[in-house]
């Protein structure tokens, strides 16, 4: 049958199960836009690229599917750099399709013309532009494919304006073949063997989960191998949610703002099991006196990660969920642990606090924004001091509930990203906690939010600086706060003005009440809580040091 | 700091180099030389790329390399039986006085004059790294007005090879 590009694009879309596009319409993208026009497809129409690119980020965190948006040639293309490097370097499968100028203007500075798969090579896992219509079926095949097997990862496609507006006799275009891409998914039985003995062996094993068991679907198989082993979980940022926050066995996260107790079980443990980590700088402190004494053991599908930034014992390369199932196959569960016992009483000696003075704490809100959703919402943070926060005193339980910008560390990332988790999560309480600084790089937003009936929730920590900025000026540049002070908007005036509704909390005693009106309201609404202006996410590793040294 | 001869086999894609080269640079691997060229099979390119670097080194480059998409199989073969080869172009200024000894030392390396200007010989060599680097030196004090190398390429000696058909794929690296 004879079919415009963009109408194969719009037919591939729905082959491939996407149901939502985060998108912004230009002219290198109208044969698109005129096929989505009637499309059986949600579009989200949004006010930034950089918001459609984190909504589908957080549309595919929440769901696991990839996330799919859609830009113009030149600057709408660029301005989706971002959310791609963000969707990168936290492994969200992403497919990001964006128009270019035709094939004959190409490489000639035409308007509007940018390079997108030369810049966006080194943050993709794969990228494409399409110079024949004939070839646009199989790449958006391969695309999804690329993008949901193995590692995930962003794929972007990039589609010149006459291919989408050609017309061609459209075949489907069969399985995929791709020789040079087959993720490894079963682990070899022989590192598994060598696994299982040295847990065996182990007194004092540690796990250290990351986002690769929320990736992998494995969070019941890890519960079940920490009970078996009555080993205690520490997790990255990227895994919480992975394994049960509020379960004995938990030790929250590890790393700079890690629990005391997580940091002094990295050190004392005796077998360390990293399952979809990747070692991250954030997570080991000093390499060299990172688990000095401990026997590492890494599970992780993608090879890469082996040996990348610390020597590993043994490698289990594989899907995360198959290589725990094959562990625990092999494995007998333990009756007691003296170990297990050491780092409880290690809980209640050190536990995570803050200071109460009567006034309005970062802490108490993040812990009341628990306490009111009983820890049932979806959480999207920013990035800097609340985001830490919200680790440390939201208790995370489930996967795909704290989503949040990992390894780029973007600001601007939690309100486009809390509206990809509406979209995806219609019924369901989405609260992005955010900084002053952070929620005004992406604040238009709040329009998208507005205009679709989006009802999420934005708490603003507001202390007036950049905070985690700040508290690093006050701790190692002796409190010279150069240009960290913020002098914003009234954010309960420009909420109204967005259409949302705004509250204001400036009293300890207000907070409760506010979150549950602010439940109650099925629209969105912003909460801006003045907070106390110096506090300090604690505790804290000083950069270069090892976990062991904790400020706070 | 050992080198490492790389065989490496990639869809013959446009962009393929582009993603090799920009790996190694963004990873802060260094490329002593790269050479690139199609196969018995027109849809795929090998790659021959001499890399520096002790083993974590050669390790990541390999699974690095391995994660892009248009990279089929890669081979070490530094620690095998190969051949490997180079070709070099060097222009050397000669008077008619010294045409006859830089003829003589193009006969010793078995190289080839394959352009002849009034002050000028175009001289063609190959071989491996040593032989090439040897003629170089010989002729630099006639004068080098240019030189151009193709970079090393390799192939394993005997029976052994490193095409598509064997049964070596992206798994037998972890």
């Amino acid at each position: 049958m004879q079919k415009r590009g963009a109408e194969i694009l719009v037919e591939c879309l729905l082959a491939e199960g996407v149901d939502t596009i985060f998108g912004y319409p230009g002219g290198a993208v109208l044969p698109i836009y005129d096929a989505l026009y009637d499309a059986d497809i949600r579009h989200i129409l949004t006010r930034h690229e950089q918001g459609a690119a984190h909504a589908a980020d957080g549309y595919a965190r929440a769901t696991g599917k990839p996330g799919v948006c859609l830009a113009t040639s030149g600057p709408g293309a660029t301005n989706l750099v971002t959310g791609i490097a963000n969707a990168y370097m936290d492994s969200v499968p992403m497919v990001a399709i964006t128009g270019q100028v035709p094939t004959s203007m190409l490489g000639r500075d035409s308007f509007q013309e940018a390079d997108i798969t030369g810049i966006t090579l080194p943050i993709t896992k794969h990228n494409y532009i399409v110079k024949h219509v004939d070839d646009l079926a199989r790449t958006v095949r391969e695309a999804f494919y690329i993008a949901s097997t193995g590692r995930p990862g962003p794929v972007l496609i990039d589609i010149p304006r006459d291919v989408s507006g050609a017309v061609t006799e459209y075949r489907d275009s069969g399985p995929v073949r791709l020789p040079g891409y087959c993720p490894k998914t079963e682990p070899d039985p022989q590192q598994v063997v060598r696994a299982v003995r040295a847990i065996e062996e182990s007194e004092r094993p540690l796990i250290y989960a990351g986002g690769g068991v929320i990736n992998a679907g494995a969070h019941e198989e890890l519960l079940r191998l920490a009970e078996m082993l009555l080993a205690p979980v520490a997790t990255t940022l990227m895994g919480l949610g992975g394994f049960p926050g509020d379960h004995p066995l938990s030790v929250g996260m590890l790393g700079m703002h890690g629990s005391k107790y997580a940091n002094y079980a990295v050190c004392e443990c005796d077998l360390l099991i990293g399952i979809g980590v990747r070692f991250d700088d954030r997570v080991t402190g000093k390499l060299e006196e990172f688990a000095p004494g401990a026997t590492v053991i890494h599970i992780d599908i993608d090879p890469a990660e082996i040996g990348k930034n610390i020597g590993v014992d043994i490698p289990v390369v594989g899907d995360v969920r198959r290589s725990l199932q094959r562990l625990i196959e092999q494995l007998q569960p333990r009756l007691a642990s003296r170990w297990r016992d050491k780092i409880m009483q290690w809980k209640k000696e050190f536990p995570i606090q803050f200071e109460d003075n009567g006034r309005v704490k970062p802490q108490e809100v993040i812990r009341e924004i628990y306490n009111v959703t009983r820890g049932n919402a979806r959480i999207t943070t920013e990035v800097g001091q609340h985001q830490m926060w919200a680790a440390h005193y939201y208790t995370f339980t489930k996967p795909r509930t704290f989503i949040s910008s990992g390894g780029l560390g973007t600001m601007g990332f939690g309100l486009p990203a809390a509206i990809g988790v509406q979209v995806a999560c219609p019924g369901e309480t989405v609260i992005d906690i955010a900084g002053d600084g952070s929620i005004q790089m992406n604040i238009q937003e709040l329009c998208t939010a507005v205009n679709y009936d989006l009802p999420v929730k934005i708490a603003i920590m507001n202390n007036g600086y950049l905070g985690m900025v700040r508290q690093w000026q006050e701790l190692f540049f002796n409190r010279r706060y150069s240009y960290t002070e913020l002098d914003n908007p009234d954010f309960v005036n420009l909420a109204e003005a967005y259409g949302a509704v705004g509250m204001r909390v400036t009293k300890k005693a207000e907070i409760r009440p506010a979150l549950e009106e602010a439940l109650r309201i099925p629209k969105p609404v912003v909460i801006d809580f003045l907070i106390e202006r110096e506090e300090n996410v604690l505790p804290m590793v000083p950069p270069g040091e090892p976990i062991s040294k904790m400020l706070g | 700091m050992m080198r490492h001869t790389l065989a490496v086999l990639v869809e013959n894609n446009p962009g393929v180099l582009a993603r090799v080269a920009g790996l190694f640079s963004r990873r802060g691997f260094n490329i002593d030389s790269l050479a690139v060229g199609r196969t018995e099979n027109p849809a795929v390119s090998r790659m021959t790329i001499v890399v520096e670097g002790d083993a974590r080194v050669l390790e990541q480059v390999t699974k690095q390399l391995h994660k892009l998409v248009d990279v089929i199989k890669i081979s070490d073969v530094t620690a095998e039986e190969y051949v490997d080869r180079e070709l070099v172009l060097i222009k050397v200024s000669v008077d008619p006085a010294h045409r006859g000894e830089v003829m003589q030392i193009a006969d010793i390396f078995r190289a080839r004059i394959v352009d002849l200007g009034r002050r000028t010989l175009t001289l063609e060599c190959t071989g491996n790294d040593g032989k090439i680097n040897a003629f170089e030196e010989s002729l630099r004090p006639y004068g080098i007005k240019e030189l151009v190398r193709t970079g090393k390429i390799a192939m394993l000696r005997g029976a052994r090879f490193t095409g598509l058909q064997d049964n070596g794929t992206k798994e037998e690296v972890q």
